[in-house]
């Protein structure tokens, strides 16, 4: 599949950096011409998928979390965000509604949001190597007025 | 984000305005609960309508506030919820568990 645009970032795990990435996302978003709501759900689920990186990858150090954003044949934008954290030994179950091993302020609503706003959703896990969440929306192109 | 709130005959309004993310949740959490502990409203009225952003921590926070009013003997409910964050609402299903009212078409 051919790429026509592609941005690559690493940050550390750190919370402020969530509305850095979703703020970075919605920018390179922009040059599809998405709605306000496609842009909202694409800041939404980048949201979710740093999140959890920051939250559940490495709960004793700070390390890298990484996301890669692609523009593919069709309008389609792909959304990589990857860490080398502890990794999730039962993928299927962390991806059950309200299942959450996070705090009072994770709801367990993160990969149903993650499902639900994008078209594709694929989670990739190993232990102690890390998790690659890969998400994609098609961007509706409008006609020209 | 900031909160603000404003309280009349038992019921208590927090009025959440800006970007409501996991960095921010916590510390929104702390600040509403001291509020809640001060005034023991009836009711709480988590007014949405200057909220431009919310992810799923944001539906933590909504529970987690109803799950404090219940302890009192009180409720919690959403108002003026739109755009985004209604989006996020609607994914989550929480509307079974607490009343949501979205905000009046413009």
């Amino acid at each position: 599949m051919k790429q026509h645009n592609y941005i690559k970032l690493e940050f550390p795990a750190r919370s402020v950096n969530e509305g850095f990435a979703r703020a970075a996302a919605a920018a390179f978003a922009a040059q599809m011409d998405p709605t306000m709501e496609e842009l909202g759900d694409i800041k939404t689920a980048v949201s979710e998928a740093v999140t959890n990186a920051i939250v559940h990858a490495y709960p004793d150090t700070v390390g890298p979390v990484q996301m890669r954003l692609r523009i593919l044949d069709g309008n389609v934008l792909q959304i990589t965000v990857r860490d080398r954290g502890r990794g999730i030994p039962d993928v299927k179950k962390a991806m059950e509604p309200m299942f959450s091993t996070g705090g009072e302020e994770r709801s367990g609503m993160g990969f149903t949001i993650m499902g639900s706003f994008m078209d594709g959703l694929k989670v990739r896990s190993a232990v102690d190597r890390g998790t690659t969440v890969t998400m994609s929306k098609r961007i509706q192109v409008k006609a020209n007025a | 984000m900031k909160v603000t709130s404003g309280y009349q005959d038992g019921k208590l309004t927090l009025y959440l305005q800006g970007e409501l993310d996991h960095h921010e949740a916590s510390a929104a959490l702390r600040r509403i609960g001291r509020t809640l502990d001060d005034y023991l409203p009836q009711d709480c009225v988590i007014d949405m309508d200057g909220l431009t952003f919310m992810d799923s921590s944001g539906i933590a926070l909504i529970l987690k506030i109803s799950r404090l009013m219940e302890e009192t003997g009180g409720r919690a409910w959403v108002a003026n919820a739109k755009n985004q964050p209604l989006k996020v609402i609607d994914a989550s299903g929480i509307d079974r568990m607490i009343k949501i009212s979205t905000a009046a078409k413009q």
